[in-house]
């Protein structure tokens, strides 16, 4: 899999500008990620993840949010010098994008078919089908049972779980290279979290698109993902394959993170949970992020950030300790 | 839905008779018509002649007997005043006061849409605040006063529109922009409110993740969704209007339902005021009704059980 990056993120700033101050909740974030391959995005709520993915989309949820500084490169092309017009042409053809809540993703007013056509009317189809032919075959590949009759029916007449079966047939619908899911499975019920998860593998591996998957569980990492980019405060802090940084984190935050994922042997124990919170986004300290919450911490850390240092193959750190 | 209508119908009778029943023994509260016909130096025998000319004589509740078996049959009584029944001078008056309404509305729904929505796309840009001015001054000029003002500078001072009565197109000027002030700034703020919130969801999140135009964003996924809570002030609305604005066909003099009504109260006339309510209160039922229908056809969600 050491394929050409579809897409990749280089020193990624977007800040809020508010009046009490710059919010620096994305702050320097890099990463790259291949076709076909699918990254998990891991860190806990508030560090910055949706913020990633919303930048890529050039999406900001308000006014006062602005990426100020980085590259975002799909196959070379950079979206952030792209004209809105451009950026438009992007969105749902070439990047699409799961969100985490299917009760409020779809429009309440429209049918589920007229919601898919809008996605799929954008790109004409090969095989002359029409837009409800396409549209009950984009439901069947999210196995949607029934999809002839779904097509006819209200976001209110399905399930949760068939709801974001909706939300992926949408971000299929044409057949992009990158698919953003932030926390597609944590607005379901348990039972039905592993067979999306299970959808979602299958169409990556059958339609061969990149994934970025952001999730705040390891254990989901571990069943998704290849490659694990784990981020605190605004910055990713370690990167590696799954197995690499499960077996051989390095990071503290990493170490704490994996650590705090309970496990059925240990029963009696108390569930782990890292002490203290994530330093302020508007007034981040000069050294490591993690320094006040890191039980390693010596007086350097605390001076100068650590840049990422190789620590295995393919697995890099920003930690002075492995430095 | 069928069963639905049925049953809003079978409510909406239930409804009536109290509404006749309240309007009928408060009518009689207000005092005795005949004092008001009968010169000062009338006789005793010439009042007893028109009470008994006017069916008054017999005891309130005789008299409500035989209002109820007439008002079943369709007759609602006859006008004291007009000496005409008084269900056809309702219907002589009513073409007067829903020929306000289009103008109205449509002046209303005209300013608020696009108000309410550009106001909502540039919060606290200029047309926001200029939209905001409107809409309180909309809310807070009171009727009667708006109406005495455009009289005064349009027809006394200026002399270019005819302050009173039905005629031409000019005569609508006025009466319209007066009711219309006030319907524009409940539209407006309620539409950019709902607007705001719609803007706001996830729904238009994946809509802009989908690549749907901003142009179909707010005119497609919002606007319809917006909508909504519309649809239900319109009905509030259309109720008063129907039942015609009394202040403003007051001070202009316009002879419709509003007019009608300030007549039959205050010259006494029981039959006529009775029969206004109760048309009154059977065209706000329908109205209700209307708009309910026309919320199933708007959101989806709304099934009749």
């Amino acid at each position: 899999m050491d394929s050409a990056p579809v897409l990749e993120v280089r020193n990624l700033h977007t800040h809020f500008f508010l009046r009490r101050g710059v919010v620096k909740a994305v702050d320097g974030v890099t990463f790259s990620l291949k076709r076909g391959e699918v990254l998990g995005l891991v860190g806990e709520s508030g560090c910055g993840k949706s913020l990633t993915a919303l930048s890529i989309l050039r999406l900001l949820p308000q006014e006062a949010a602005r990426t100020v500084e980085g590259q975002v490169l799909l196959d070379g092309e950079d979206l952030l010098a792209k004209s809105a017009g451009e950026m438009r042409e992007v969105r749902g053809q070439r990047i699409a994008m799961i969100l985490q809540d299917p009760q409020t993703s779809l429009n309440p007013v429209f049918s589920i078919g007229n919601q898919l056509h809008e996605a799929l009317a954008r790109r004409p189809d090969e095989r002359g089908r029409s837009l409800r032919e396409r549209a009950v075959d984009v439901l069947r590949q999210v196995r949607l049972a029934a999809p002839e009759q779904r097509i006819g029916q209200y976001p209110h007449e399905l399930s949760g779980g068939m709801k974001q079966r909706v939300v992926g047939a949408i971000a299929i619908s044409c057949a992009p290279e990158v698919m953003i899911a932030d926390e597609p499975t944590t607005a379901l019920d348990v039972t039905i979290q592993l067979q999306y998860l299970n959808l979602l593998k299958e169409l990556q591996t059958s339609l061969g698109m990149g994934i970025l998957f952001i999730t705040h569980d390891f254990g989901v990492v571990a069943r998704m993902c290849d490659r694990v980019a784990v981020m605190y405060a605004g910055r990713i802090v370690e990167t590696g394959p799954v197995r690499e940084i499960f077996d051989n984190p390095v990071h503290p935050y990493t170490q704490a993170l994996i650590a705090s994922v309970p496990k059925l042997r240990d029963t009696a124990e108390r569930l782990r949970a890292i002490e203290g919170q994530p330093p302020a986004l508007s007034d981040l300290p000069v050294g490591c992020r993690f320094a006040d919450r890191c039980p390693h911490a010596e007086p350097r850390c605390l001076e100068k950030y650590p840049e990422a240092v190789s620590v295995g193959e393919n697995h890099t750190a920003s930690c002075w300790l492995a430095a | 839905m069928q069963r639905y209508i049925l049953q809003r119908l079978v409510q909406g009778v239930i409804l009536l008779v109290v509404v006749t029943s309240v309007v009928f023994f408060i009518g009689r509260m207000t005092g005795n018509p005949v004092d008001m016909m009968l010169p000062e130096d009338a006789t005793e025998e010439d009042r007893q002649d028109m009470i008994e000319r006017l069916e008054l004589d017999g005891s309130v509740m005789d008299q409500f007997g035989v209002f109820i078996v007439d008002a079943v049959q369709g007759d609602l009584g006859t006008s004291i005043r007009y000496r005409q029944p008084a269900t056809d001078i309702f219907f002589s008056r009513l073409p007067n006061t829903l020929a306000m309404i289009p103008p109205a509305m449509i002046l209303a729904i005209a300013m608020a849409i696009p108000l309410g929505i550009l106001s909502a796309l540039r919060r606290g840009g200029i047309i926001d605040r200029i939209s905001a001015t409107i809409a309180v001054l909309g809310i807070s000029t009171p009727n009667f006063w708006l109406g005495i003002v455009l009289i005064y500078l349009f027809s006394v001072t200026w002399g270019w529109l005819p302050s009173s009565r039905m005629g031409g197109p000019l005569n609508y000027i006025m009466p319209t922009v007066t009711l219309g002030t006030f319907l524009v700034a409940g539209f407006m703020r309620l539409i950019r409110s709902s607007m705001l919130e719609t803007l706001d969801s996830e729904f238009v999140k994946l809509a802009r993740i989908k690549g749907v135009s901003e142009t179909a964003i707010v005119w497609k996924h919002c606007l319809r969704n917006a909508l909504i809570p519309v649809l239900s002030l319109w009905g509030v609305f259309m109720g008063g209007l129907v039942t015609g604005a009394i202040v403003t066909e007051t001070v202009f003099a316009w002879p419709g339902i509003g007019r009608l009504t300030y007549e039959a109260v205050i010259f006494r006339d029981y039959p006529l005021l009775q029969a206004v309510i109760i048309m009154d209160a059977i065209f706000i039922l329908f109205i209700n009704l209307l708009v309910d229908i026309l919320y199933a056809y708007v959101d989806p969600r709304i099934r009749f059980e």
